[in-house]
């Protein structure tokens, strides 16, 4: 797998309709400042303190240690009990829209996250609030499908999709409203071998900033950074080889 | 399943405008219900017939989609023979069946997001009333798109309850669909959120 994480790329077309036009322009930083939170009387995540800045992150750990609750804390779907997170230095739990705008969020089940009937209609339903004409719409709804390979299936309901090619559509829909970061909770849990690869190299020529949360150790490899959680603790944060290797021992 | 299906293409009925199309269906339905004669029903059903050619969806498909009907259409055509004659029992049945074609025609020939907002122009109106009309587009949409979805699930619980030789128990069906259906929903939500629904 190339390592594009390392390579400095010039960032994608950042064309984001009237917002900002002078926006960072390398990754942005994700603090997340000791962070406690709790379900109930569960304590799911226990003093994280992490400064996320790379642009691709790697987040492991066992089922049930606390990584979805971790991912969503960065786009505030989880606001935490205790502590902050600062995204580009807007505070989740005050700036919400503002952050989401910024964090696009790939769920592992993409049957949850296609909220509209056919294809084209969801990507353009990501850009309901951007004040594009509908002639504009349909062209940046066209064109993104056509990056995804997806432009044969415009007008198909979206259940006649394949589960690979339903993770596009909700790649598709992320990626059309050009956010800075993109978080993805375990994307390819539920695809085969074939379609895992096709993601994960989609992921890797990303110009965003990415955090992948995965049980594939293998696409995490290649990242600048992985960080292993464990019962709602991070207990290693380091290069992919080092952090992986604590990771192995921990689950023997 | 009626919605959720449509079927693309280039006829004449595939480019009218939305709402001339609901309204010549409206038209025709009350035309079908009031008139309610052999003649009707028969013109009715040839124009089910054209559609079905000139926009290349296909007798087979509305067909298709008609079918469940049948599980009262049979039931509704006896009693009404015994109750008002057989000639007005089939006129009574052939109409529901034309209006149901119509409509699925319609459907059928329409994208959902036209429809949408069709029915967003018609409920703005409701707006000082407190009625959201992108509210009430969204979740029509969520009810299309959930459709299939609760579907598979539906199939899914059912070969589990197979696998498991609890055939016959409807409660080995109906406890697990609920709670896949509840997580669903909930996973939905969560989407909406991360797709900023909520955020203004
Ligand atoms: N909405 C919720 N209400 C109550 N408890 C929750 C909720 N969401 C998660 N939990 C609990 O918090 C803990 C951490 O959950 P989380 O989903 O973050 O784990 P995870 O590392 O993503 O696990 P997996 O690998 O199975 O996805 C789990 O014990 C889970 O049961
Ligand atoms: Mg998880």
């Amino acid at each position: 797998m190339s390592v594009v994480g390392t390579g400095g790329r010039p960032r994608g077309v950042r064309s984001r309709a009237g917002e900002q036009a002078g926006g960072p322009a390398g990754p942005l930083t994700m603090a997340i400042e000791s962070v406690t939170h709790r379900y109930g009387e569960r304590v799911v995540l226990q003093s994280v303190d992490l400064e996320l800045s790379e642009r691709r992150i790697g987040v492991v750990g066992a089922n049930g240690s606390g990584k979805s609750t971790l991912a969503r804390l960065l786009n505030g779907l989880v606001v935490p009990t205790e502590g902050r997170v600062l995204v580009d230095g807007l505070d989740t739990r005050t700036h919400g829209p503002a952050v989401r705008r910024r964090v696009g969020f790939v769920f592992t089940d993409p049957d949850a996250q296609i909220v509209m009937p056919t294809v084209a209609e969801d990507v353009a339903f990501s850009l309901r609030r951007t004040g594009l004409s509908r002639a504009e719409t349909a062209e940046r709804v066209a064109a993104a499908l056509d990056r995804f390979g997806l432009a044969g299936h415009a007008d198909h309901p979206a259940h006649l999709l394949s589960g690979g090619q339903k993770q596009l559509l909700a790649l598709t829909s992320v990626l059309v409203t050009e956010p800075d970061v993109l978080v993805c909770d375990e994307p390819t849990t539920l695809l085969d071998a074939r379609n895992t690869r096709q993601v994960a190299a989609l992921l890797d020529d990303l110009p965003q900033q990415v955090v992948l949360v995965t049980h594939d150790l293998d696409l995490v490899a290649g990242f600048d950074r992985v960080v292993v959680v464990d019962e709602g603790r991070v207990v290693a944060d380091a290069a992919p080889g080092v952090a992986l290797a604590a990771y192995r021992e921990l689950v023997g | 399943m009626i919605l959720g299906s449509y079927v693309p293409g280039t006829s004449v009925l595939h480019r009218a405008p939305v709402w001339l199309k609901l309204l010549v269906l409206c038209a025709l339905m009350v035309g079908l219900f009031w008139f309610r004669s052999p003649v009707t029903v028969l013109c009715g059903a040839a124009l089910v017939l054209v559609g079905c050619s000139v926009s290349g969806v296909g007798v087979l498909e509305v067909g298709t989609r008609l079918r469940p009907m049948l599980w009262f259409l049979v039931p509704l055509t006896v009693l009404q023979g015994v109750w008002v004659g057989p000639v007005r029992a089939v006129v009574l049945v052939g109409s529901l069946l034309v209006a149901v074609g119509l409509a699925t025609l319609v459907t059928l020939t329409t994208r959902e997001q036209d429809l949408l907002d069709a029915v967003v122009a018609a409920t703005r109106p409701l707006r000082p009333i407190g009625v959201d009309p992108e509210r009430v587009a969204l979740v029509l949409a969520l009810t299309v798109r959930s459709i299939p979805v609760v579907a598979a699930l539906a199939t899914q619980v059912q070969q589990a309850r197979k696998a498991r030789g609890a055939e016959r128990s409807a409660r080995a069906f109906a406890v697990p669909l609920l709670v896949r259906t509840v997580r669903h929903a909930d996973r939905l939500g969560e989407a909406l959120q991360a797709r900023g629904v909520d955020d203004g």
